[in-house]
């Protein structure tokens, strides 16, 4: 078996008395492409600048591409692509002198620079914005740019921190593309995203984080069969007969969970726990049956917004 | 990739295995060139930002010197010297005596502009630093770069100052160029204490522009530019003493008109400036590998 590119274990992060992460374990393995999926503060951003080189952990055990981030920094950065959560792309320079200074930082000659800004430019669709201030792009390009930076040198690993967010459909799927591109060429992904339709075409494999723990770990077919049915069905009543309704279907399916706007019954037919519906006298405003996905995994593990 | 990175590889607890031994070296070589130039990478960027304001920057060089010398200089010296005579101060004309004190002056200005709110910007509201630091590049680099930048532009400054003073025929001194250096070290010495200072803020609620108002106009008040340190009262002399300015411009009269002063002063105006540049920079440094580590 190759060498893991990331070995974290029992990793932890403390700001002050908060624990932001909390013992966490996985590896990596090369050419994975790996996600972190948890709720907002699950410490997911908290765990992509530690395996960056830029936190310093607290506690743990921690290796990326063999080397520990303690000491090794500029050697780790140096093979890694960085599309963090904000943008921090320099508002005072134009859009491809962006890349051109970002390059540089890599400790690539002016030329090869430049050839790669043309080349990023035309992958991002921003040719025709070169010498744009970035101050007055639009919100996606900005964060096409801030992509198109990150894989400026020649990386082994590309850190994505919600790389699409703000990206218009078509962007996305660009974006996924290059991102398969990549993969088949050997370059390990490590993405979070809350978008779980984005997560189970990118991951091989992902793990759901929240309060800085890992709730399950596995590729998106293998959770959604642990922690879900094969179907779900999804009925409304109206958010006032919600509540009322839930306690007459007790029972149903595999398992209830009752949303404010909705209640979701798992089960392996939906269609069948309809019926039953019907036959209890239980007329829902609207009702869909649908096969079950990662997010209503997420939803079971994160349990965020579950009248329980 | 050279021995030295395979060394370093090895240091880095690799196993024998020579396959990882190669990957491992392979991450030294690439880190290498970072790792020796990454300051001077910085400073090309800061550079690149420089020039978006060049013209700021020309004007302010070339206007500033024009104005004050011709204002102070010839406005004022008239007034000084009519009623004191040729050698009014320090056996000296006014403008001879002031001229070097505002060369300083004009140093410190840059560097109360450049150490304060392009820092506040790199690390708050446009955090470019992050992005730096994202890369190969480490924090102390960002912050060779920046005083590299700036002291670049600080030396343009100083040198067209001089170049006015030459003209307003206000150096006599045979070494009046090493003035220019004087500022120079005056400037970035100040310098580097402001921007430290910047970074220890967490946001700028009024900070900034206090400290221009309470400490970098009454230096340029009490650090002996208009008159001489010694008609100040004695409890007042004191800021003169710890004022980076008041050393600077000293230093400065030294080779501009050799102003006579005993030769251990002379060296206590070096050191000390020297010290504070040394003292700031660390500082600095430290306070950016520990605001960007979050
Ligand atoms: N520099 C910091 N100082 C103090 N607390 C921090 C710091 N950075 C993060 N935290 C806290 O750590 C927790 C995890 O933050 P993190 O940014 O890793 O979350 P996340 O999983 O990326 O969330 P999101 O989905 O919203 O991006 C949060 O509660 C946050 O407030
Ligand atoms: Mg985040």
């Amino acid at each position: 078996m190759p060498e893991p590119v990331i070995v974290a274990q029992n990793l932890v992060k403390r700001y002050q008395d908060f624990v932001a992460v909390d013992g966490i374990s996985f590896e990596v393995a090369p050419g994975e492409s790996f996600g972190l999926l948890g709720p907002n503060g699950a410490g997911k951003s908290t765990t992509m600048r530690m395996i960056g080189a830029v936190s310093t952990r607290t506690s743990g055990k921690l290796s990326v591409l063999g080397l520990d981030p303690n000491g090794y920094g500029p050697e780790i950065r140096s093979q890694l692509g960085v599309v963090p959560q904000e943008n921090n792309l320099d508002m005072e320079l134009r859009v491809r002198e962006n890349l051109m200074v970002y390059g540089r930082y890599f400790g690539l000659p002016h030329a090869r620079v430049a050839r790669r800004a043309d080349e990023l430019l035309e992958f991002a669709q921003l040719e025709d914005k070169a010498t744009a201030k970035v101050d007055d792009l639009s919100g996606g390009m900005k964060r096409r740019l801030t992509i198109a930076r990150a894989l400026i040198n020649d990386l082994r690993m590309l850190l994505l921190d919600e790389p699409t967010t703000g990206l218009d459909p078509q962007a996305r799927h660009i974006l996924w593309d290059r991102l398969f591109r990549l993969k088949e060429q050997g370059t390990t992904l490590l993405v979070t995203t809350h978008y779980m339709d984005e997560a189970e075409q990118l991951c091989d494999r992902l793990v759901v984080v929240d309060k800085g723990r890992i709730m399950a770990e596995g590729s998106p077919a293998d959770l959604i069969r642990r922690y879900s049915s094969r179907e779900v069905l999804e009925v409304r009543f109206g958010s006032t007969q919600n509540a009322e309704v839930a306690g007459r279907i007790q029972g149903f399916g595999e398992r209830v969970d009752v949303l404010p706007d909705r209640i979701l019954v798992y089960s392996d037919s939906g269609e069948n726990e309809l019926e039953r519906m019907t036959a209890a006298g239980l007329r829902p405003i609207t009702s869909l049956v649908r096969r079950s996905s990662l997010e209503d995994v997420f939803l079971r593990l994160t349990g965020r917004n579950l009248i329980e | 990739m050279s021995a030295n990175d395979v060394g370093r590889a090895r240091d880095a607890g690799a196993a024998s295995d020579s396959i990882r031994l190669e990957t491992l070296a392979a991450a030294v070589a690439a880190a290498a060139r970072t790792r020796r130039y990454g300051s001077w990478y910085v400073a090309e960027h800061r550079f690149r930002v420089m020039r978006s304001y060049a013209q700021t920057v020309l004007f302010t060089a070339i206007g500033s010197p024009l104005v004050y010398l011709y204002a102070m200089g010839v406005g004022l010296a008239s007034l000084v010297d009519g009623n004191l005579g040729d050698n009014a101060v320090n056996g000296v004309s006014y403008l001879t005596f002031l001229a070097p004190a505002l060369l300083a002056s004009s140093a410190i200005a840059v560097a109360s502009e450049e150490f304060t709110y392009p820092i506040m910007l790199g690390f708050k509201w446009n955090p470019t630093f992050f992005g730096m630091n994202a890369t190969s590049i480490q924090p102390g680099q960002i912050i060779n770069g920046i005083v590299i930048s700036v002291a670049a532009r600080m030396l343009l400054t100083c040198t067209i100052y001089y170049v006015f003073m030459l003209v307003f025929g206000a150096v006599p001194g045979a070494l009046g160029v090493v003035a220019v250096l004087v500022a120079l070290l005056t400037g970035l010495a100040f310098g580097v204490l402001v921007m430290a200072y910047t970074i220890t803020l967490k946001d700028d609620t009024g900070q900034l522009a206090m400290m221009q108002r309470f400490v970098i106009l009454p230096m340029t008040l009490f650090s002996g530019t208009f008159f001489p340190l010694d008609l100040l009262p004695p409890y007042l002399q004191w800021i003169g003493w710890i004022s980076p300015l008041w050393h600077g411009t000293e230093l400065s009269r030294v080779f501009a008109y050799g102003m006579t002063e005993p030769i251990w002063l002379s060296l206590v105006h070096v050191l000390y400036l020297a010290a504070l540049l040394a003292i700031g920079w660390v500082w600095a440094r430290r306070l950016t590998v520990r605001r960007l580590n979050k």
